[in-house]
């Protein structure tokens, strides 16, 4: 039921800028996930679209409605917190009323409201209950039910899976899918720094970094088309292998001679002013196929972690690491193989990759267009 | 929080009545403050709120008799000075009782029987008269004069040398040194074995410390004041260190225990593993380790040594060498109630320390605090 | 310099004895029990059944000689006369008829109504405006201070404030009195005012105790997570109403602990009337009337007991409470 516009937004303490100039459209019912390594911004980014943190220059519009200087409770939001933030000393059902409680809405109305929601998420039988006495799933959902009960125009989630336990959290985020399928024309904004969680739940990614957006684009396209070699790394595990290399052939396919000997031809197009450019070549583990012949990469296995569906493979290697990049491996190259390549230990393989596959980033840029 | 649409209007109401309530809570202690530093006579005639601030008075002097005026030219002058020597200024003079302040320092008045009046702001003046005058009466002066705001370390040094506090200081401190460090002491070993060590009735132990927290001391008194007369320990400075110790022991070994049981078992049982003694750990370990709760505590036990008046009263004698501060005050609010000055300085003297110790230890203090009533008496 | 002296090696003599204790007599079970030799094992578990109780014997004996043995010895004091013989309850049926005793314990009951009250409330105060500014801290020591003030102190520091002077005897220099000719009223004797004296003596201790609840509530006050007082604001609560319906029931267990706290040092509050009042005008409470039989004039030790016992009761049902929060605590 609303649409927002950032543009220009940013935030500062004094001279230390934490977010410059955020330009992001989101469309009437969207999901949109911010991620980001940590002390990116994402969390910042969300409270000041909330109005906990007043925007230093820029501005936000909800619906075409100027929201600046409008306090948090005015903006037609609601909140799910880390810490889901539920009022210890209130019980279920006067945690979720208690924002109509203040708005003085009707007391039917307010009952209704709450059943419904409570009825919605399963939270019936624990209306009468303190908070501390639930489970922390059922805390979550108590908190979700509290921002559900003000039927917002927007809802703004901080990291709400990130104090649960491994399979709470899986079926937490099916419950957040299922949540938002439920009510199609809700807004949804959804920060984590779970990769998962982002390409499970989002229409679009807002990837942050280095104090601004680095891309934004459905999941895949942030799969299979990174704009930076920070996007390509950050989605994705193990990250995207980078190795360095020259362009030797340019043209519709683009043939790359790496450091280390091996040569790839890639389909993305260049021009002759490309030829000998100093180019890093990004291939995902999960794309390396065995090669009998013509190899791209050629190495000895040095560590095989066998993980049942798939094997990791280590392959000694001097590697790029992309900037700001967080899981990047620097001295191994890595394969993802599925199945199980138990006699590969120490031996040495040929790597390969289908060409529509890679891509090549100079400077740290794409050249994918 | 830095929220957005805050209101200022708020913030700005918050900032002036938390303004308003330190300014009530610090006025009284300044009063004494500045108090203390005033004369005699200020003190028992006007506010010490008005020290601050210039005073003015209108006083009214004689100049010298007209026949010493000395000619100058075809004039007899005068001159002479007002209010010498206090360090006045004058800021208005006249010569007639009906208007005393007519006229500015510098100007002239002139007399109905012509003579001319200068009066300036120093306090200087100077008549002339046309002709040699005869009269021995001098012309009455009206002067209006502003007091600089005056202030003495006269009363401290009568306080400190005169008035005995100075002895009184040492009593003082003689009595609240070995009252801090002793329970500190004892405490500290108490509680290591009430959290670490295993013994039979611990949980009861810990239970009935807790339970003395609240027994009101007035209880002791009499008992102990028999008991010290029995075994002739009489009233003195073992009697009240032993006195202050016991008093402040529940608090002690309950704030010391509840620190230590908190620290990280592996600690000690690493350290039994590795072969040291509980009197080894506990002194190259938990010692350490607790030195803010002991420093808390020993910030507690020392004003309230510092700042008792009823335990020294009643075990200490009434002699010069074992009278304290507090009690020294009481005896001067008795005995010389009238004189503020004295007893401005003598307060001011006796809360100096626990003021010092206050700003510099504080931290420990608001710990301390902390530690012992909402752990403690609540949890 | 004398006196200095003696201080100083009063002092070394006193903290080295007890320093003395500890070391020596662990070394001496350390000797006793060697934990070598045939008997290793056996002396290893003998020394640690003795050591706890070296360590805390130093602490029991005093407890036990300067608080519970007072406690008995107090109770059965109070049940002899000044002679020593025995009454009965004759102390305390004195206690019910006489005046002063009445009048003591309803102004201490009066001092347990407000101070406790007052002080908790504008610690809250103070706690909840310095929690919200940018010089809060300062404020928070300042509003404090007054804890290191001897309550001897406080009285001469009131005194200013309360100080009463006659028709012809010159100007007020009471602050309190000046306040009020400024404003166009009539000076009084504060302290000598009947009934209302009580509540400036009050004000003092109030005053004094304001800085501690201040100190205890802040720290509550900043225990409260900040993101359910973000979702507060989210929910459309006003800054005020965050702070009655959010912080306020989320730290009642703190007020609470603060409330039962002063009212322990109401009841032994002594030197504030002491100092100011001695007990005249209707100001009289329990501890100083207790002092008053105790050490003035012809003492009775008998009757002065039966006063402490009368505090001890009054005591007795907060320290029930300490104790059951604590065994709740330890298990």
């Amino acid at each position: 039921m609303a649409h927002l516009t950032l543009s220009g937004l940013t935030r500062s303490f004094g001279s230390e800028v934490i977010l410059n100039d955020i330009d992001l459209d989101i469309q009437t019912g969207e999901l949109i996930v911010f991620v980001g390594p940590s002390g990116c911004g994402k969390s910042t980014l969300l409270r000041m679209i909330a109005g906990l943190e007043k925007i230093t220059d820029g501005t936000l519009e909800i619906d075409g409605q100027v929201m600046n200087d409008i306090p948090p409770s005015q903006r037609g939001i609601a909140m799910v917190f880390q810490s889901y933030a539920l009022y210890p000393h209130m019980t279920v059902r006067d945690n979720m009323a208690f924002a109509l409680n203040i708005a003085k809405k009707p007391k039917a109305e307010i009952d209704a409201a709450v059943d419904r929601a409570a009825k919605a998420l399963q939270l019936e039988p624990y209306l009468d209950r303190l908070p501390n006495a639930l489970s922390g799933g059922q805390r979550q959902r108590v908190a979700i039910g509290r921002a559900i009960v003000r039927n917002p125009k927007v809802y703004l989630f901080d990291e709400p899976l990130s104090n649960l336990d491994a399979a709470l959290r899986v079926a937490t985020r099916i419950e957040i899918a299922q949540l938002k399928e439920a009510m199609p024309e809700s807004t949804m904004i959804y920060v984590t720094h779970d990769q998962i969680e982002a390409m499970t739940l989002a229409d679009r990614i807002v990837v942050l970094a280095n104090k601004g957006i680095a891309q934004v684009g459905s999941p895949l396209e942030l799969y299979e088309r990174p704009r930076t070699e920070f996007v390509a790394q950050f989605i994705g595990s193990p990250a995207m292998n980078l190795l360095p290399g020259k362009i030797t052939a340019t043209g519709p396919k683009t043939e790359v001679t790496l450091d280390a000997g091996g040569v790839a031809v890639t389909e993305i197009a260049t021009t002759d002013t490309d030829m000998g450019r100093a180019v890093n070549l990004g291939i995902r583990p999960e794309d390396f196929v065995i090669a009998d012949g013509d190899a791209i990469f050629e190495g000895e296995v040095e560590i095989l972690e066998a993980l049942g569906e798939v094997s990791l493979l280590y392959l000694p290697a001097n590697m790029s690491v992309g900037e700001g990049a967080v899981s990047a491996n620097q001295t191994h190259l890595i394969a993802k193989l599925p199945g199980i390549h138990d006699g590969l230990k120490g031996q040495s393989v040929c790597l390969t990759a289908d060409p529509a596959k890679l891509q090549i980033f100079a400077d740290g840029i794409t050249m994918r267009r | 929080m830095d929220m957005a649409g805050g209101k200022s209007r708020l913030t700005w109401a918050v900032n002036l009545f938390a303004a308003l309530l330190v300014l009530l809570w610090i006025i009284p202690t300044v009063g004494l403050l500045i108090s203390s530093f005033r004369d005699r006579d200020a003190i028992s005639t006007s506010g010490w709120w008005t020290a601050l601030s210039a005073s003015e008075k209108n006083v009214i002097e004689r100049a010298l008799a007209p026949d010493q005026a000395k000619p100058e030219g075809d004039l007899w002058v005068l001159e002479g000075h007002v209010l010498e020597g206090q360090g006045v200024t004058v800021t208005a003079f006249g010569i007639t009782s009906k208007e005393p302040v007519a006229f500015t320092p510098g100007d002239t008045a002139t007399h109905a029987r012509g003579h001319k009046i200068t009066v300036r702001a120093d306090g200087r003046y100077r008549i002339e008269y046309a002709e040699e005058p005869s009269e021995s009466r001098g012309q009455r002066l009206f002067v209006r004069a502003e007091t600089p705001p005056g202030f003495t370390l006269d009363n401290y040094r009568e306080v400190l040398f005169a008035e005995g506090m100075g002895r009184s200081l040492l009593n003082t401190l003689t009595v609240t040194i070995p009252a801090t460090i002793i329970p500190v002491l004892v405490a500290a070993f108490a509680a290591y074995a009430l959290a670490w060590m295993e013994m039979p009735g611990r949980a009861l132990l810990v239970a009935a410390v807790v339970g003395l927290l609240v027994v009101p001391l007035q209880v002791a008194f009499i008992p102990l004041l028999k008991l010290h007369i029995g075994i002739g320990l009489g009233k003195g400075y073992l009697g009240i260190w032993l006195a202050h110790t016991g008093f402040g022991l529940p608090l002690a070994v309950f704030l010391l225990r509840n620190y230590m049981v908190g620290l990280p078992g592996e600690i000690i049982e690493s350290a039994r593993v590795d072969g040291a003694t509980d009197f080894q750990i506990f002194r190259r370990i938990i010692l350490p380790l607790s030195f803010p709760a002991l420093a808390s505590f020993a910030i507690f036990q020392f004003l309230w040594v510092w700042n008792d008046l009823l335990v020294a009263k009643v075990f200490l004698g009434t002699g010069e060498d074992q009278v304290v501060m507090t009690g020294r005050i009481v005896d001067l609010l008795g005995s010389r109630g009238g004189d503020w000055e004295i007893l401005a300085a003598s307060a001011f003297v006796s809360i100096a320390v626990p003021i010092l110790v206050f700003f510099s230890l504080q931290r420990y203090l608001v710990r301390g605090v902390l530690a012992g009533s909402v752990k403690g008496a609540a949890v | 310099m004398q006196q200095a002296l003696f201080a100083l090696s009063t002092i070394i003599i006193g903290v080295f004895g007890c320093v003395a204790y500890f070391y020596f007599s662990n070394l001496l079970l350390d000797r006793m029990c060697p934990a070598k030799g045939p008997n290793a094992g056996r002396n290893i578990n003998r020394a640690n059944a003795i050591r706890p109780w070296l360590f805390v014997f130093p602490a029991l004996a005093i407890l036990s000689i300067y608080l519970l043995y007072p406690v008995f010895s107090t109770a059965y004091l109070s049940l002899h006369d000044s002679g020593g013989d025995f009454i009965g309850v004759g102390n305390y049926t004195w206690l019910a008829q006489d005046e002063k005793f009445r009048e003591s314990l309803v102004n201490n009951l009066m001092w347990l109504l407000v101070v406790p009250a007052a002080s908790t409330f504008f610690g809250l105060v103070a706690a909840g405006l310095t929690d919200r500014i940018k010089w809060g801290q300062l404020a928070q020591s300042l509003v404090f201070m007054p804890m290191a003030i001897s309550f001897v102190g406080a009285a001469v520091i009131w005194k200013f404030i309360y100080d009463y002077r006659g028709d012809n005897q010159g100007e007020q220099i009471g602050l309190l009195n000046a306040l009020v000719q400024a404003f166009g009223g009539d000076p009084q004797a504060w302290i000598t005012l009947p009934f209302w004296n009580n509540f400036f003596l009050m004000a003092i201790l109030i005053w004094i105790q304001t800085g501690f609840a201040m100190v205890i509530l802040s720290a509550a006050l900043k225990g409260i997570s900040e993101e359910t007082i973000e979702a507060a604001y989210l929910d459309g609560a006003s800054p005020l109403q965050v702070f009655f319906k959010i912080k306020i029931p989320q730290i009642w267990g703190t007020i609470a602990v603060v409330w039962t706290t002063i009212t322990v040092t109401v009841l032994k509050v002594f030197d504030i009337v002491f100092a100011m009042t001695n007990g005249q005008w209707g100001t009289q409470v329990l501890a100083n009337l207790m002092y008053d039989w105790m050490f003035r004039g012809s003492p009775d030790f008998g009757r002065g007991s039966a006063i402490v016992v009368v505090i001890m009761l009054l005591v007795t049902p907060v320290m029930v409470w300490n104790i059951y929060n604590a065994h709740k605590e330890s298990r």
